[in-house]
């Protein structure tokens, strides 16, 4: 790939390849993805698309090829430094991984926390997310308490208070009714239009296709198959 | 700081039952090794009221003569120093003896001679244990003129023995009820790890660093520690107002001294160590989980 232009380049990745044991999860993926795209990254169950982003979020590592963030080579970057890539992202998932005993505020602190913010903007980031997202009033409520929708809105908070520069989506409207799925994307729309850019993992094409306006990324079978501007 | 303590109380309350599970463990493993070194500071100061300070009596042998006092003086003031050095001699001695056996001073007026040897009391100017003294003595038995030095090295010695027994079998039980406490407070902090798992991941996934994770199961061991500390020593400290001034008056009599509890020194240092036992514990179950 030529730097030249690709000087926007946020994430690129250069013939990754997944293994798990003999199985080949992802295959020879070549991709580059500018900052402040959206992009929709579909197909079927199984394809791939949540392992793409498992390796993006550094939660796995590729069994072949090279993966640039940013400019940083994910192969290059010690255990210590990980903590610090992973702040540029904001990670939303189709099982939200909320922390059932610690309340909304909580959850959605938990980033500016482990990220050494003071208290004081810490609340006042936190509450500030939570009014957009509508869950304000509920910032004492416990996850188990909240509804599909509701929870999914509290992930999205969380996914964005540390103002990210990447979001990352895994099927985050997978376990939500249509209303509540348009929200989130809503939320997430919100985001990219400040800025960031954002990947977004679902099977859900008809939904995603009256919504949103970018890159598809269509994945089969560990392979991309189609690369789309949607209109 | 303020964070992590917030959050390891948070967790202490959530798992109300383990955590006070482990704190009595603690606790108990503390009042043990309490009880012993309560034991063994009483146990060496009565020693030392024994030994009563340093003092030796030597033995002079029979062809003593006066004219040789002042070079033998000069030659126990070689070995070590003394803070006070009395001649007795034989007459004094017998005199003495019939002095304290009044009623029976019919059987010494019968004696056809003074069995009794010249003799020297000493006591030395200072000294930290009684093997100390114990070489000092055989430096002056060494003496030529000197028929045998007695700084109770007869029974005391062998309560010494006991004693030092005592002191290995002491060791060898707070050691064993360490690595219980210790193996209890690191179980305690890994069921505390694999029910806050789901928390660990997310903590990784928004980017908290390894300390930010660790830290609340460290300041959760350290206050476990501490609390355990601070219990054991309350059960120790109220058992022995309880008891201690009904047993010095019925001991009064027979050892001469009171029992005291033990040193600020001593409970500033047990609790620094269960409070380290604490955070041991914790770091060892980490460690395992996370490696």
């Amino acid at each position: 790939m030529d730097d030249k232009n690709n000087k926007n380049s946020i994430i690129r990745l250069f013939n990754v390849c997944k293994r798990y044991g003999g199985k080949l999860a992802l295959k020879d993926i070549t991709l580059d993805i500018e900052q402040g795209e959206f992009i929709f990254i579909s197909g079927p169950s199984g394809a791939g698309k949540s392992t793409l982003l498992r390796i993006l979020y550094l939660a796995e590592n590729v069994s072949e090829g090279q993966i640039l963030i940013d400019g940083m080579n994910l192969a290059r970057i010690s255990s210590s430094k990980l903590p610090f890539l992973r702040r540029r992202f904001g990670m939303v998932f189709q099982d939200f991984k909320l922390i059932p005993n610690r309340t909304v505020y909580e959850n959605v602190a938990l980033v500016l926390e482990a990220a050494g913010e003071k208290p004081s903007y810490i609340r006042k980031k936190v509450m500030q997310v939570l009014r957009i997202t509508g869950m304000e009033k509920k910032y004492k409520a416990l996850p188990p308490t909240l509804s599909g929708g509701e929870q999914q809105r509290v992930a999205v908070s969380r996914a964005v208070v540390g103002d990210p520069c990447i979001i990352l989506a895994d099927e985050p409207t997978g376990s939500l009714d249509s209303k509540s799925a348009q929200a989130v994307l809503d939320f997430l729309m919100e985001y990219h239009k400040k800025g960031a850019t954002v990947l977004i993992a679902s099977h859900n094409l008809h939904l995603l296709e009256s919504t949103v306006r970018g890159k598809n990324i269509e994945i089969r079978d560990g392979m991309i198959k189609r690369t789309a501007t949607m209109l | 700081m303020t964070h992590f303590l917030k959050k390891a109380l948070a967790d202490i309350r959530s798992n109300r039952f383990l955590n006070l599970i482990t704190i009595i463990t603690i606790s108990l493993s503390i009042l043990v090794v309490s009880v012993f070194l309560l034991f063994f500071e009483n146990a060496s100061r009565v020693i030392e009221s024994w030994n009563q300070g340093g003092r030796a009596m030597i033995y002079l042998a029979k062809d003593f003569s006066l004219d040789y006092l002042p070079e033998l003086k000069a030659k126990i003031n070689a070995v070590g120093e003394i803070d006070e050095m009395i001649y007795i001699s034989k007459t004094q001695a017998l005199d003495k003896l019939k002095k304290n056996m009044a009623s029976q001073s019919t059987f010494l007026k019968t004696l056809k001679e003074n069995p009794l040897p010249d003799a020297l009391e000493i006591r030395m100017k200072s000294y930290n244990s009684f093997e100390e003294v114990q070489k000092f003595a055989q430096s002056i038995k060494a003496i030529e003129i000197v028929e045998d030095v007695e700084y109770g090295q007869g029974w005391l010695g062998r309560f010494l023995k006991i004693f030092n027994l005592f002191k290995i079998t002491g060791y060898a039980m707070c050691s064993l009820f360490f690595l219980i406490a210790l193996f209890i407070t690191a179980n305690t902090v890994r069921l505390a790890f694999y029910s806050r798992k789901l928390e660990v991941e997310i903590m990784r996934l928004v980017g908290a660093t390894e300390t930010f994770i660790k830290a609340p199961f460290y300041v959760e061991g350290l206050l476990q520690g501490f609390l355990g500390g601070i219990m054991g020593l309350a059960i120790l400290l109220i058992t022995y107002l309880m008891i201690s001034s009904g047993m010095t008056q019925s001991l009064a009599s027979y050892i001469y001294f009171d029992i005291r509890f033990l040193s600020i020194k001593m409970v500033i240092l047990i609790i620094a160590g269960s409070t380290f036992l604490g955070w041991f514990g914790c770091y060892l179950s980490l460690k395992q989980i996370l490696k």
